[in-house]
């Protein structure tokens, strides 16, 4: 995976709160046995008519919003089921960082693992960003090393994400290779865990 | 301050722990299904890794089976999905209970149903639904597939430990309110990320008196609350649940394994992060209306109005869910009328499950214009409920009866609602095109639903069940 420094680009809103796994991958679409290839199927119900043809009133098929690597969305995001379907297709489709209050907890983690940036600001913070992001063109910039987000004009405000996932993300390290430097600690456990049976 | 059961096992399953990093926790049961391993699989094969434990690691395929015809896939995507795991699970050692075993079923029903599921243990599998398994008393969460390829390489994950939330509930349930009830209720009051964060440790006279399908159904819903895990301190009624289970310790071994899980319980003094009492007595037979678990109010209520809405964002919300399930605010909840009825999931297609609908539904007919089946929950379930002449039950009023899988809770294989259809299902999430493209579900009891087949529109199962009492 490569590493995650700054990435300066446009912003699409999504301002719904709750916004499922189901929605963002549809069930139908979790039989590939592969990781790549489901951008193409992000939010499909959505974004897509009955016939299959792009949905104009969704609000990611606007002319604007095309392209955007910055996604705020509103509180609860990603919450429902494990399936990292979800993160593989908002990567595929092209966003790299996610907006929002608030996060359901596998969907962040599973962000984390596939070098998506999940941001989690204040409710009044991402309400701020959702009206600014509805009237395109709006760009901002995350920098993850000073962890701060900026747009072009004066706003300025710091996240907070765990040190050891800013590490994972910024250097793109393979999470089980450096598991499997501590193979005596888990080797010293298994073998206490078996004396205890 | 005391520990609680929550604080207890995690810290028993620590194996490393550094300032600044999440701990790195030991799993001791990891279960596998066909959809979120192949990506799992395919990266331990690139990079010439093992499956680390191939003894704590158990498969089954559920998801995208079909339920009616075994014989026949006709689906080529789903049928390469489920030899490829069967391939997987020769290629690395794992057992798997395949389409034909006996023992094949949904993964949470089967786990616990073999006594793989222990309490004290920390459980894993690539579903959001794994908090089923914490109604033995053991942390059990899901996990996306990178965590299923780095649990399969090192038995551990690196988990920041999360809060705790204890949730009591004391008193009596009401005739025809259940544990699918009481989590229904519990999601309605505190909002769908109430337990965000947090594990739930279940607890009161109400969760004592429960038995173990009953806890299972509590603790599976407790993801639909936000929390990636729930569960219940373990007591005789676990005890005597996993005596003689095919993977439970057996003879003098249990009896020891029994003496450790008693020590399994939450200190009188014990601190948790956030605390929630529900009294038992208030809890109703439920019904969901909307797009998210929380939309769910009781069958005697009418849908709420768009007036009464706290903001911008919540109007919102129940404006889009109100127009996508096709109800009018305000409407009365025992008017909406049903086309279709599912009985199963992992939430509620247990032997205890079964026998409640059958007995709403025994000598009687489902109502014409209602399509209805039932999916049991492993073909243990299914073999059992048939010894008990169950199957007879169901079909006689106008059920189908199924083999064991996921079937119509997430319609990944063609058991699907048509658009614009209302269902009445036993299963876990009401989000939008769950069942089916322009599906519209309502998560209830197998009580309920059972009901809900016989007369086509929701009923009150509490005053059905008095007024047969009365009879």
């Amino acid at each position: 995976m490569s590493g995650f420094k700054t990435l300066q680009g446009k912003a699409a809103a999504l301002d719904r709160a709750n916004v499922d796994t189901d929605q963002i991958i549809p069930k139908q679409f979790l039989k590939r046995i592969e990781k790549t290839g489901f951008g193409q199927y992000l939010f499909y119900d959505w974004r897509f008519t009955k016939d299959g043809l792009p949905n104009p009133e969704f609000e990611l098929n606007k002319e604007e919003n095309l392209g955007a690597p910055i996604l705020i969305a509103n509180e609860n995001f990603g919450c429902g089921s494990s399936r990292e379907h979800a993160p593989w297709a908002l990567g595929d489709y092209g966003f790299k960082v996610i907006i929002a209050p608030s996060f359901a907890d596998i969907f962040h983690q599973n962000c984390l693992k596939n070098g998506l940036l999940p941001i989690t600001l204040p409710a009044e913070t991402v309400e701020y960003l959702l009206k600014c992001a509805k009237s395109q063109p709006y760009e901002l910039k995350v920098d993850l090393q000073n962890q701060v987000i900026e747009d072009e004009h004066s706003f300025s405000v710091s996240f907070s994400i765990n040190d050891y996932w800013k590490k994972m993300l910024i250097n793109g390290w393979d999470e089980i290779e450096i598991t499997l430097q501590l193979e005596s600690s888990i080797s010293n456990f298994e073998e206490k865990l078996l004396a205890v049976q | 301050m005391g520990k609680s059961i929550i604080d207890k096992i995690w810290e028993k399953h620590v194996v490393h722990r550094e300032e600044g990093k999440p701990d790195l926790v030991y799993i001791d049961l990891h279960l596998v299904h066909e959809v979120t391993s192949p990506q799992a699989f395919s990266g331990l094969r690139m990079k010439n890794r093992k499956v680390r434990r191939p003894d704590k690691t158990f498969a089954t395929v559920d998801h995208n089976i079909p339920t009616d015809n075994r014989k026949v896939i006709n689906d080529p995507v789903a049928l390469n999905q489920m030899t490829t795991l069967e391939k997987n699970c020769l290629e690395f050692g794992i057992p798997l209970a395949g389409l034909d075993s006996p023992e094949q079923g949904i993964v949470h029903v089967i786990g616990p149903e073999l006594g793989l599921t222990q309490p004290g243990m920390t459980i894993v599998c690539g579903d959001s639904h794994t908090s089923t398994h914490g109604a033995f008393g053991s942390i059990a969460f899901g996990i996306g597939t990178s965590e299923v390829e780095h649990v399969m390489a090192t038995q551990t994950l690196w988990q920041s430990k999360p809060k705790t939330l204890k949730l009591e509930i004391n008193g009596d349930l009401k005739k025809g309110v259940t544990a699918k009830d009481v989590i229904l209720y519990i999601i309605a009051k505190n909002g769908i990320g109430f337990g965000t964060g947090h594990i739930i440790e279940y607890c009161g006279d109400a969760i004592a008196k429960m038995s173990m399908e009953e806890r299972m159904t509590i603790c599976n819903m407790s993801i639909e609350g936000g929390a990636r895990a729930g569960l219940v301190s373990p007591d005789e009624t676990t005890f005597a649940y996993l005596q003689g289970r095919k993977y439970a310790p057996e003879g003098a071994e249990f009896a020891q394994a029994v003496e450790n899980w008693k020590e399994l319980v939450s200190d009188p003094d014990a601190a948790y992060d956030k605390t929630i009492q529900i009294d038992a007595a208030d809890i109703a037979p439920m019904v969901s209306w909307g797009t998210n678990p929380s939309m769910t109010s009781k069958v005697n209520e009418k849908l709420p109005k768009l007036e009464e809405c706290k903001n911008e964002l919540e109007q919102k919300s129940l404006s889009r869910a109100l127009d996508y399930m096709g109800l009018q605010e305000g409407q009365k909840i025992e008017d909406i009328q049903i086309q279709h009825v599912f009985i199963g999931s992992c939430t509620n297609s247990r032997l205890e499950d079964l026998k409640q609908a059958a007995e709403i539904i025994r000598g009687k007919k489902v109502h014409p214009q209602v399509r209805a089946l039932v999916v049991p929950g492993s073909q243990q379930v299914k073999k059992q409920a048939e010894a008990e002449g169950l199957d007879l039950i169901f079909k006689q009023a106008g059920f189908e009866w199924r083999e064991s899988g996921c079937s119509m809770c997430l319609s990944m294989n063609n058991d699907i609602v048509p658009s614009g259809e209302h269902c009445a299902s036993t299963s876990n999430r009401n989000f939008e095109g769950r069942q089916g493209s322009g599906a519209r579900t309502h998560l209830v009891s197998p009580l309920m639903a059972a009901a809900a087949a016989l007369y086509g529109h929701f009923v009150d199962v509490g005053a059905l069940l008095s007024a047969e009492t009365v009879q």
